[in-house]
């Protein structure tokens, strides 16, 4: 054989390997028998704290919904990110629109692995990479209450993403990356108790470094400046750094945290605004404890200066 | 052309300049209802004491600067350019941005016209001020770095 044969052998061959490599590191995860038996029958009851904490209603309800309609997830919330537009699904009882038809392993396999019930992975623009360290618990919990909301029928469009975002297997890479179950900040042992509830809450179920933590150049998180707020994904303008760097709270008590999780009043009694209107909101439903806890979490991360540029400013006239 | 060039830039030097009054002029408007806002916020928390006198003059003077507010003359077009944390949606849907400011006009007056004489009536005044303002802010305000 002559030697542009060859190569175009070897070059099939390393392409093959490749791909079987490529197919190999991007195979969906599920989740391990440990947690599958973890997960228990779950209670309704509890789940609804969980539903609150998670924020579902931000996105798989309708916009603006208020009261009863928070219930209805009948998805359409989109989000225009650099990679294309992610538009949040049915996530309603309907047994063919929604995941009424989904078991409690399957849903797990959703929150925990951000795996579908057919085997495909979901774009993180679904946070499983905060709900990855949830207890199986508490996603056996949300289920059972999520179970109690109403069956919708509605059916969404479909992502419309540039190349090579639209690859989905490709996510199965990115995963490997930056989806992990341990949690970001590490603390003493010994901890207060609240500590670690604050820490549960804020990078698991409540994903608050989804929006507050800058992003690099692959869309993971940069956990070097976790919670250092980060130019909006979305829309105009940046998410606040929530650390006590510069820029940052620093200057606000766990008190002050607190209430305004509770109230949306700042400690000078500005207002929440922007999308965080809709997480104080449903923050504002959990118990005191529970926004205590956040708080002193929030305290207690390491203190990083603002994770987005300062704004060019308007006064001085540029050359 | 270097005379054009200067002149133009004299203009939209000027421009700004105008545009810096209006936008320092709505920051303090905002800072005055901040203060108004935050006689009520304290009592409800619990960090003052209720008093049905101080309920009276914050919620009538929030009141007057709320109704005072003009949006043609507070949010005129190029206004959203400079130190300011004014969302561009405002001048894209202006008639949803007027509408937010109607209802906070309609939730001050209605409480500055009946002030809430206990604490337990004080709570759902704040709360309804307070969801007044996140409505607006949530759609029309930027952060910013």
């Amino acid at each position: 054989m002559n030697l542009p044969g060859k190569l175009a052998i070897a070059a099939v061959i390393a392409a093959g390997i490749g791909g079987l490599a490529f197919w190999y590191l991007t195979e969906p995860a599920r989740i391990d028998a440990e947690a599958e038996a973890a997960l228990g029958t779950g209670d309704a009851a509890r789940g609804e704290r969980i539903f609150w904490a998670g924020g579902c209603t931000s996105c798989h309800a309708r916009p603006k919904s208020e009261g009863e309609a928070l219930l209805q997830l009948v998805g359409g919330v989109q989000l225009e990110t650099a990679f294309g537009t992610f538009v949040a699904p049915n996530i309603s009882q309907d047994v063919n629109d929604g995941i009424g038809a989904w078991s409690r392993e399957e849903f797990a396999n959703a929150m925990l692995k951000g795996v579908s019930p057919s085997g495909r992975h979901y774009y993180p623009a679904f946070p499983y990479t905060s709900y990855a360290r949830m207890r199986p618990t508490d996603v056996a919990d949300l289920y059972a209450f999520m179970k109690t909301l109403p069956a919708v029928a509605g059916r969404t469009p479909d992502h419309t993403l540039d190349f090579p975002y639209n690859i989905r297997r490709g996510i199965g890479l990115w995963k490997l990356l930056y989806v992990d179950d341990a949690p970001v900040i590490a603390v003493d042992e010994g901890s207060p108790e609240q500590l670690l509830l604050g820490r549960y809450l804020v990078e698991g179920p409540g994903h608050c470094g989804e929006c507050h933590t800058p992003r690099n150049i692959s869309g993971g998180t940069d956990k070097s400046r976790w919670l250092a707020g980060a130019v909006a994904a979305e829309g105009d303008g940046v998410i606040p750094n929530i650390t006590s760097g510069e820029g940052g709270i620093g200057d606000w008590s766990e008190g002050d945290i607190a209430s305004y999780l509770e109230t949306g009043f700042t400690p000078d009694f500005d207002s929440v605004g922007g999308s965080m209107v809709e997480v104080q909101k449903n923050v504002a439903r959990l118990t005191s404890d529970d926004r205590a806890a956040i708080a002193a979490y929030l305290k207690a991360v390491p203190p990083h200066p603002n994770g987005y540029p300062a704004r060019p400013s308007t006064e001085t006239p540029s050359d | 052309m270097k005379k054009f060039v200067i002149a133009v830039s004299a203009i939209a030097l000027a421009t700004t300049a105008a545009f810096a009054d209006v936008i320092a002029d709505r920051k303090a408007v905002m800072k005055e209802n901040g203060r108004q806002v935050g006689v009520l916020v304290k009592m409800v928390q619990g960090e003052a004491d209720f008093d049905a006198a101080a309920v009276m003059a914050a919620l009538t003077k929030l009141n007057e600067n709320v109704q005072a507010i003009d949006v043609a003359a507070s949010f005129p077009p190029g206004s959203d350019k400079g130190d300011t944390t004014a969302s561009p949606k405002i001048w894209e849907d202006m008639a949803g941005f007027q509408a937010e400011v109607d209802k906070f006009k309609a939730v001050t007056a209605e409480a500055a016209a009946a002030p809430a004489q206990s604490l337990e009536a004080l709570k759902p005044q704040v709360a309804a001020i307070g969801q007044s303002c996140s409505s607006c802010h949530e759609t029309y305000r930027i952060k910013k770095g």
